[in-house]
């Protein structure tokens, strides 16, 4: 009974607030209304059931707390991580996974193909984010701007200097590579929220400097006539050069995962992980707080100056609208709802993003919409995204430092 | 050198920076009390001018005077914004509370995202033209080529509210309340103060003056469209960090300072960088006067 008063109550307050913005919309040239009544009931239905379940939900939440959490995290891991842990299952599966992304292109049309390259693009993207915002946990907000900066890189190369793409790609990389640690050389002493404002008004400074600097850039209107790659001199047909570019990007997104993954478990990363966790202890502790920084940035930012790389030789066409801060926040939101740190996260974050609205059709109008709330939802309720990430388990075989550790 | 120039500049600066500096309120206030960047801020802003929009529409068709309208519009557009960014905590960022730093930035550039998108299917992606609610003063006629009646209305009106809210703050009971959240919210939950009260009060003064500020510069500026919240909200927290985050007359202070640099930058070098000034400067203090202005730095405990 409470619950039906409190639902009754929310779903009422909810009307009045979005009684203005969803149901009247005026036209101020030709002086008229257009009322649209029945968007207030489904307000009102829509929020009266969601507050039950958003009751529920926290009910949950809160009941999770109070239980004992050592337990829980050694046997709560999703089915899926789990079943990637165990060789014999996760091998068999890779190997199935790598056979079909590599006909994929044989089996599907060219336009499918095309939101293939796009998935791919933003895996990687996510991945090199994933270093920077999941491991070092410095929140990016300017990720875009190093897309762009790859992009930009090959589309003027190749525009003034005639380079082809090949020589572009690892060019793209190390600029966007620089770029990544010239911005976090003054970014060093700022953390948190500081850090993530000066990265969102540097992607910001980026882009306004392509827009705005046209005799170089082209400005809002872009470069055009971009080569695509080249396969021995050859002259593809745009549907294979396609097919050519999607083997790329697979490509570039295998050695990112695995280079990634790698990274996680070496010297680099594990210095990346103590910084995130508590920065003064990782000092103390012996680690170069500003090497370390830079090449989280170094390494996050070339990844996605490769993808812009690709990204420029796909399209043929670029401009600064492709680079705004709504790309950042697609790919910061990928990471999250991925689950910041995790490789696989990225990979269903980016399916998820990329793919659903793709074969969704009904929903690419809420796409943006879905994304945000479940940005928001999923900081409430799961804040370690899909795939929690779990760190690397180490074994210790030499029974006399077991005894130790056991005394 | 030419002074007529000049004031027009420094006039037209003074106008966009008390817009800045009823903004930057709401983000100082939060960013002290809760300690966060209320992302969603400049998406108040935003809504608040839809608002301001819808009702000066409605009641434009019925043929009510530009005063009564200009009034209404602010009066609704508050109270809707209010209510916008009170519900905005409960729902976004109150579960989160004690959870890890970054959870509610996301969340707040979640909500933010969220409220765009909300008005690009519930109204349009496109600009909009706003009336004009202003009327043109005759007094101000002799100097209106540079200070027009809406400068005016926009500066007054900041300047009221301003002042309003520091009385509020320094005279007031709940203002003494939030001043001591703000000081040590635990301390301040002891000696029996409501502290989710507070914070939500804090919400819905911020929300009233970007709403206010929403209003006002639409018809200022007579056209909106969604994305007016992201650029605004950026530049009023450039200013908030500009004054020092946290103190209430170091927002107002740097939103007048940013609105004057942005002026005379636009208007003696070059108009088509004036947001890249904008973020040079942000970047620029944030990285040698972190603490701003007026503000503390902070000491870091271990």
């Amino acid at each position: 009974m409470q619950g039906l008063k409190q639902s009754i109550i929310t779903s009422l307050w909810f009307m009045f607030l979005t009684f203005p913005i969803m149901v009247a919309r005026v036209n101020t040239i030709e002086n008229t209304v257009e009322w649209r009544w029945m968007n207030l009931a489904y307000v009102g239905v829509g929020v009266f059931f969601l507050s039950y379940v958003w009751r529920w939900a926290l009910a949950r939440k809160e009941a999770k707390q109070y239980e004992a959490p050592s337990t829980e995290t050694a046997k709560k891991q999703s089915w899926l991580s789990r079943a990637m842990e165990e060789p014999a299952v996760a091998r068999p599966a890779l190997a199935a996974l790598f056979a079909l992304s590599v006909a994929m292109p044989m089996l599907v049309t060219t336009y499918q193909t095309n939101i293939f390259i796009s998935f791919l693009l933003y895996v990687v993207l996510g991945l090199g984010l994933n270093i920077i915002v999941g491991v070092a946990g410095l929140l990016f907000l300017g990720h875009a701007a190093f897309y762009a900066i790859g992009a930009y890189s090959y589309a003027l190369l190749n525009h003034y200097f005639g380079i082809g793409f090949w020589i572009a790609l690892p060019l793209g990389g190390l600029f966007a590579c620089l770029g990544g640690i010239m911005l976090a050389f003054p970014v060093l002493r700022l953390r948190g929220d500081y850090l993530a404002i000066v990265t969102l008004g540097f992607g910001e400074i980026i882009r306004l400097v392509l827009e705005n600097w046209g005799s170089l850039t082209g400005g809002p209107s872009g470069i055009s006539n971009i080569d695509r790659p080249g396969l021995f001199g050859m002259e593809l047909s745009v549907a294979d050069a396609n097919i050519y570019i999607y083997y790329i990007v697979l490509a570039l997104a295998i050695i990112t995962m695995i280079a990634v993954q790698r990274l996680k478990n070496s010297r680099i990363g594990r210095a990346l992980q103590a910084l995130r966790e508590d920065e003064i202890a990782c000092q103390a502790m012996g680690i170069d707080r500003v090497n370390v920084k830079l090449m989280a940035f170094g390494l996050g930012t070339a990844w996605a100056g490769f993808a812009g790389v690709i990204f420029a030789a796909k399209t043929t066409f670029i401009n600064p609208a492709s680079f705004t801060f709504m790309e950042s926040a697609i790919i910061l939101s990928i990471v999250v709802l991925g689950g910041m740190g995790s490789n696989l996260g990225v990979i269903l974050g980016s399916a998820f993003l990329v793919l659903m609205p793709e074969y969704l059709r009904a929903f690419s109008e809420y796409r943006m919409i879905i994304f945000a709330a479940a940005m928001v939802l999923m900081m409430v309720f799961r804040p370690q995204g899909l795939i929690a990430p779990k760190g690397r388990k180490y074994h210790v075989d030499d029974p006399d430092l077991i005894k130790e550790g056991e005394a | 050198m030419d002074w007529e120039f000049f004031i027009e500049l420094g006039l037209g600066g003074l106008t966009r920076g008390s817009i800045y500096a009823l903004i930057a309120i709401g983000y100082t206030m939060v960013y002290g009390i809760i300690e966060l960047i209320n992302f969603a801020h400049g998406e108040i802003y935003m809504l608040g001018a839809f608002t301001g929009l819808i009702v000066a529409g409605v009641m434009g068709i019925y043929g009510f005077p530009a005063f009564a309208i200009l009034l209404m519009a602010i009066v609704i557009a508050i109270l809707y914004c209010a209510a916008y960014g009170y519900t905005m905590e409960k729902v976004a960022y109150k579960p989160l509370r004690g959870a890890a730093r970054l959870s509610p930035l996301i969340s707040a550039i979640g909500m933010s995202l969220f409220l765009q998108n909300y008005i690009i299917l519930a109204q349009t992606s496109d600009f909009l033209p706003f009336p004009t609610l202003i009327p043109d003063f005759e007094f101000m006629e002799p100097i209106a080529h540079i200070f027009g009646s809406t400068d005016l209305v926009i500066v007054v009106a900041s300047a009221v509210s301003m002042v309003a809210l520091t009385l509020f703050i320094k005279f007031t009971k709940l203002g003494k309340a939030m001043r001591a959240t703000a000081q040590n919210r635990k301390m301040a939950m002891l000696l029996g103060i409501n502290a989710d009260k507070i914070i939500s009060t804090t919400f819905i003064i911020g929300s009233s003056l970007a709403a206010l500020g929403g209003v006002l510069i639409s018809t200022h500026s007579g056209q909106l469209n969604f994305m007016i919240g992201f650029i605004a909200g950026v530049k009023a927290f450039t200013a908030a960090v500009l004054g020092g985050i946290g103190s209430i007359p170091g927002a107002m202070l740097g939103g007048l300072f940013l609105g004057l640099t942005e002026s005379y930058a636009a208007g003696y070098i070059s108009s088509d960088y004036e947001d890249v000034f904008a973020f040079s400067l942000l970047v620029i203090f944030l990285i040698f006067r972190p603490s701003g202005i007026l503000g503390k730095a902070p000491v870091e405990k271990v």
